[in-house]
């Protein structure tokens, strides 16, 4: 099938800043696609980019086959966009904003039911300045859906938002892609892209350092497994052949097993092939915070 | 449509915001209520010592308000009203959204053009109602004087808006701009009262000439030619510039 996004090789700079510096990666139709990096990495001049918003210096970018730059009225019409740091007037008012946005877009879809859908009911005759964040990050999101689009743009749309209301705007990016459209998430929380993201890209100082599906980069990335329990059988010597365990360290009936891949299960299929069924057996839970820090550490250490 | 639906919630939001109704409307109502109490409407009779333009004071200083509500609109109001959208990123979202560049300027000059009719009906009916001004005697050349006019702030408006960059300046600027025009362009004190240096400032200034262009045929004195043509350099220069140097972001 036909890529959602295809960049290839995007470069940008200002001034002296290189913000963009050779980024290439595809986005498969339906998938949500996350970019995670921290502040000032080149996320948002990335999906600008790609939006034609910005200019790059060089590189391309197709949007369902479509140039943005060469044809920018098509590219508007099937991409939607919550643009980091842009507000509506004050006072605008929700059912207004709604109205309007719809009224540009050709095929828009019928605003009273994205504003039932977004839980902005009650809010319709709300001034924009006088919205909680969240309901702002849903009023947004909402215009960003207003046009039907296949493919729309998140940058950092829970930022600023009280943990309850992120959990909400979670939802709700799954209920986006639910419904076919495909995603490109940009975010540097962590949790958010390991919660939501099919695959993703991590980007630091402009580059792509790592790319693949949260557990893939975890497993790659986050170092050594651990797989703990407790048992009194003196010879564990048998463990250590079992499969992805490098080593085993012990102190009395506390054992630790490091090792890599999904440690967990091969250690437990060998522990109940022996007889040993341990009731305490768990596993250190990684996550893509370990995979990130190992991987931007990692990557530091090259540049300096 | 895009046009008429943004010029439509344009002109909701501008009803909304206390700010540009007290400059654009209510300020230059206040000076007329100051000036008309301070110089009355007896005109001067001896002629070198007229300051009027041999009118009464307050039949001079009508059509001088309709200009002034136009200043306020082109220097305060939109320049702040597009800078605040361009820091705020509400332009950003206009064009990610592909609002049309002729919508969103379009729009605003609507909303001038507007604004610069009803401050302008409200000064004369007020002022006839109040001190019995009379209305324009020549009403045929000021339509067209008055469209000049309140086009040409609409377009400085636009510039401003594109040059300064945050809402703040916008409006420190603006209001500086209001403030000095309101008093050397023949708008507070008459010209004739004013020193060569303040004059010759005072000529560098838009409303300057847009208050002789609309002075003239309101009191009868046929079309200002040279000030027609000040005004609609003012205008053409600027479309240039906003063409120039506009800025989504
Ligand atoms: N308009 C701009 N002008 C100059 N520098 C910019 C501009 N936008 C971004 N940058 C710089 O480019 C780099 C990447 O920024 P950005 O794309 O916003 O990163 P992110 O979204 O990952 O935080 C940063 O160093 C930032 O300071
Ligand atoms: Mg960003």
């Amino acid at each position: 099938m036909e890529n959602a996004l295809i960049v290839d090789g995007l470069r940008k700079r200002y001034g002296h800043t290189t913000a963009v510096d050779g980024v290439s990666f595809e986005v498969a139709p339906g998938e949500i696609f996350g970019i995670l990096g921290e502040n000032g990495s080149g996320k948002t001049t990335t999906v600008e980019c790609v939006q034609a918003l910005r200019r790059a210096d060089s590189g391309s970018v197709r949007v369902f086959g479509v140039d943005p730059q060469a044809d920018r009225a098509r590219l508007r019409s099937i991409v939607g966009s919550q643009l980091q740091e842009s507000e509506l007037p004050d006072r605008l008012r929700v059912w207004e904003a709604l109205d309007l946005f719809s009224a540009i877009s050709p095929a828009s879809a019928d605003w009273r039911e994205l504003l039932a859908d977004w839980g902005l009911a009650d809010k319709r005759d709300t001034a924009f300045a006088s919205l909680s964040g969240g309901q702002r990050q849903r009023l947004l999101v909402a215009l960003a859906l207003v046009n039907r689009p296949r493919l729309v743009f998140l940058d950092e749309m829970t930022t600023g938002l009280d943990p309850s209301a992120r959990r909400v705007a979670w939802d709700l990016i799954d209920e986006i892609r639910a419904r076919g459209t495909t995603v490109v998430l940009v975010t540097h929380f962590m949790d958010e892209a390991e919660r939501l993201c099919d695959r993703l890209a991590v980007f630091q100082r402009g580059r792509i350092i790592a790319e693949g599906t949260p557990p893939g980069l975890v497993d790659a990335h986050a170092g050594e497994a651990a797989v703990f329990f407790t048992t009194d059988l003196a010879d564990l010597s048998w463990l250590a052949d079992a499969q992805g365990v490098e080593r085993i360290e012990r102190t009395g009936s506390h054992v630790s097993v490091r090792g890599t891949g999904p440690l967990l299960a091969y250690t437990a299929a060998a522990l109940v092939a022996h007889g040993i069924a341990p009731t305490d057996l768990r596993s250190e839970r990684r996550s893509l915070e370990d995979a990130f820090l190992a991987l931007t550490t990692a990557e530091a250490e090259v540049a300096t | 449509m895009a046009l008429r639906k943004l010029t439509w919630v344009e002109l909701k939001l501008f009803t909304r915001d206390p700010l540009s109704l007290v400059f654009t409307l209510a300020l230059p109502f206040f000076f007329l209520v100051v000036l008309n109490g301070v110089f009355g409407n007896e005109p001067e009779i001896d002629p070198v010592e007229d300051v009027w333009r041999g009118v009464g004071p307050a039949d001079y200083y009508v059509p001088a308000y309709l200009g002034l509500v136009m200043a306020a609109v082109g220097v305060l109001s939109m320049p702040v009203r597009l800078a605040t959208y361009r820091e705020s990123g509400v332009l950003r979202r206009f064009r990610a959204s592909a609002m049309p560049l002729w919508a969103v300027l379009g729009s605003q000059i609507v909303i001038a053009l507007l604004t610069s009719v009803v401050g302008a009906v409200s000064i004369t009916i007020a002022s006839a109602l109040i001190y019995d001004t009379g209305f324009p005697t020549d009403v045929a050349l000021l339509v067209p004087a008055f469209f000049l006019a309140a086009l040409s702030f609409a377009a400085l408006g636009v510039v401003l808006g594109s040059v300064l960059p945050t809402a703040r300046s916008a409006q420190g600027a603006g209001i500086m701009l209001f403030f000095v025009m309101f008093l050397l362009s023949g708008s507070g004190p008459p010209r004739d009262v004013l020193s060569d240096g303040m004059r010759t400032v005072g000529n560098a200034l838009p409303l300057t000439h847009v208050v002789t262009l609309l002075q003239d045929p309101w009191l009868g004195f046929g079309w200002a030619t040279s000030a027609s043509l000040v005004v609609a350099g003012i205008l053409v220069g600027s479309v240039a510039l906003s063409i120039r140097f506009f800025r989504w972001e």
